[in-house]
């Protein structure tokens, strides 16, 4: 197999690679800008897993004495207001920080793509109760149903996580609705009806297969969004709870010691959450593009 | 016209009927015993069980219960928060004016600012278009909280120009506590209306009609009111009306930060101390304002815009 990949190259694939820049599979048209974007999220996907491993310190490890202690010798970023060390509690919540968006973008899509294709294949009296449904999940702006399953469940990371992904679906399901109903209305998908195959055969094969730039583009747009009201729960005391370490937790936590001119802990926790965002919505941007593009 | 709003209302109403029971029935499902929350954790007698479940309906089937909290909300009844023994309508009376400043204050910034900085960016090319994206592109991506801490760090606690925390007495001193809140609440909006005012304004600019007028020598500054600006206030009004929309809720974060005494910050409160009646009735009142701004977004779209045809953008 590798042999003959060496022995006998591609030969469009090389000439390819002679004109265009580099460029990743799945990157392509998505520019310098998407590239690097890619890079920032890359690593925060990988602090995501191993942050908590590679901890200098123990990211819970209390001590009142050190309070609010500027760096010093291995505590690169000093202590916050109980004195743990504040890199350490960074790497540390980096996990449910990308875990939470992870999550309900998953839920979230799955959730939205089913019911976008399924409506906008089943038509009729299927689809106005689908649409009715969604419009009433439309009323609840995103931190009210965080609030009200925060109360029916435990506040923590799995109840925001579930009522993100319910006051996202709505979205996502509009966009993908009107994106499916193009797709069935063409020509491939007469042609396999005709064939006799079942529907959830061409739905799944075909259909949502041609979504897919569509449906990453969304799923990377909504991991921001999805991180930054993730991030604004746990910081009113909904989402993730301390003294579990958390971007969206020490932002709040944090807030004591901006009042006390200490701000390190939240503006730190803060500048971590914008470059991971800023970086998923310049990729998200340009994938949507490229999606878009791709369909005209 | 009059078939148009006919529709639209009777799909807010219907709207809002599935949000409320929707509401109603996340709250049934909540945990905790009402019985306990209002004895205190004391045992109870029988007797003195059954006064409780008598006065408060504790016993009727959920149905039942859903429509009479309907009904009484509908005439501004939201019942009685059982921990405080208090009418959820004088709990929410008392917080709602400190939200409604908040988010008029604002939804100030957001027209002033944000369309200011989009007509500016979008009438004059270069140094000046570039400064208004860079600063929409940085401050689109700081959320609401995020600019409560900056702000608090810089102007409440280093310059000491704002009070940090809480509501304040007498006209001025309101005004000057709700500042930071109202800019913190307003950074990410004004980037979006400056960049939907920005490009709006360039499209218009293109348009054969203008290129006319111009070339015509009509005084540009009568093009651009004319012309430019009267078109471009229909993408512009919808996506004010859709942000302010998104703002009561919103300010729920923001008054949390900033420890002001609205009726978000209280839903926050009332959610941790699982006091049922009162999440209920601020989370309608939430998502009433949202649904009915969007509705009135709706029509206003309808209105300002001659080329959407109401019948068919209501079916």
């Amino acid at each position: 197999m590798t042999d003959a990949a060496v022995a006998a190259p591609n030969p469009t694939e090389s000439a390819g690679a002679v004109d265009r820049s580099f460029a990743l599979p799945g990157l392509r048209g998505t520019g310098s800008v998407g590239h690097v974007s890619a890079i920032v999220i890359a690593v925060a996907v990988l602090l995501g897993v191993v942050g908590p491993w590679i901890t200098p310190h123990a990211p819970n490890d209390v001590d009142l004495s050190r309070a609010y202690l500027a760096a010093s010798g291995d505590h690169y970023l000093g202590f916050d207001s109980q004195g743990r060390d504040l890199l350490s509690r960074l790497l540390a919540g980096a996990r449910t920080t990308m875990l939470g968006p992870s999550v309900v973008v998953l839920l979230g899509m799955t959730f939205g793509t089913v019911l976008a294709v399924a409506s906008a294949w089943r038509g009729g009296r299927f689809d106005t109760i689908v649409s009715a449904v969604l419009n009433a999940l439309f009323a609840f702006p995103a931190i009210v149903l965080a609030i009200l399953v925060s109360v029916i469940i435990q506040p923590g990371l799995p109840a925001a996580t579930i009522a993100l992904s319910i006051a996202y679906t709505p979205y996502i399901a509009r966009v993908l609705r009107s994106a499916a109903l193009r797709e069935r209305s063409r020509d491939y998908i007469a042609a396999l009806e005709v064939q006799g195959l079942g529907a959830v055969r061409i739905c799944v094969r075909h259909l949502v297969r041609n979504l897919v730039p569509l449906i990453v583009a969304q799923a990377t747009i909504l991991f921001g969004y999805a991180m930054v009201d993730l991030a604004a729960i746990s910081f009113i005391g909904l989402g993730v709870q301390p003294p579990q370490a958390d971007w969206g937790v020490m932002v709040g936590t944090g807030q004591s010691g901006v009042l006390q001119g200490y701000p390190l802990e939240s503006l730190a926790s803060a500048l971590c959450i914008i470059v991971v965002v800023v970086a998923v919505n310049l990729l998200g941007e340009r994938l949507t593009d490229r999606a878009n593009e791709a369909n005209r | 016209m009059l078939r148009f709003l006919v529709r639209r209302f009777a799909l807010l109403a219907l709207t809002l009927l599935g949000a409320s029971f929707a509401i109603y029935s996340a709250m049934y499902l909540a945990p905790g015993n009402p019985i306990a929350a209002l004895t205190g954790g004391r045992t109870p007698s029988p007797e003195a069980i059954a006064i409780l479940e008598e006065r408060y309906h504790l016993n009727d089937p959920f149905l039942v219960r859903y429509v009479r909290w309907l009904g009484a909300a509908l005439q501004g009844d939201f019942g009685v928060s059982i921990p405080l023994r208090q009418d959820v309508s004088t709990l929410i009376s008392q917080r709602i004016g400190t939200t409604v400043q908040l988010v008029l204050f604002a939804s100030l910034l957001i027209v002033v600012v944000g369309v200011g900085l989009g007509i500016l960016g979008g009438l004059r090319k270069g140094p000046i278009d570039n400064a208004v994206i860079v600063f929409s592109t940085l401050s689109a991506a700081l959320p609401s909280f995020v600019a409560a801490i900056v702000l608090l760090s810089v102007f409440a606690v280093q310059l000491g120009w704002f009070p940090a925390l809480g509501t304040g007495d007498g006209v001025i001193d309101s005004i000057r506590h709700l500042t930071l809140p109202a800019v913190a609440l307003a950074f990410s909006s004004v980037a979006l209306v400056a960049r939907v005012t920005r490009s709006a304004v360039r499209d218009e600019l293109g348009r054969e009609h203008v290129q006319t007028a111009v070339s015509r020598g009509v005084p540009y500054a009568l093009v651009v009111r004319r012309h430019v600006l009267r078109n471009a206030s229909i993408p512009i009004t919808t996506v004010i009306g859709i942000t302010v929309a998104s703002l009561f809720a919103a300010s729920a974060i923001v008054e949390r930060a900033f420890a002001l005494n609205g009726i978000g910050a209280y839903l926050i409160q009332a959610a941790l101390s699982k006091d049922v009646a009162v999440v209920q009735g601020i989370s309608l009142v939430l998502v009433t304002v949202f649904v009915v701004v969007n509705a009135i977004v709706d029509l206003l779209y309808a209105v300002l815009d001659p080329r959407v045809s109401l019948g068919s953008s209501a079916s």
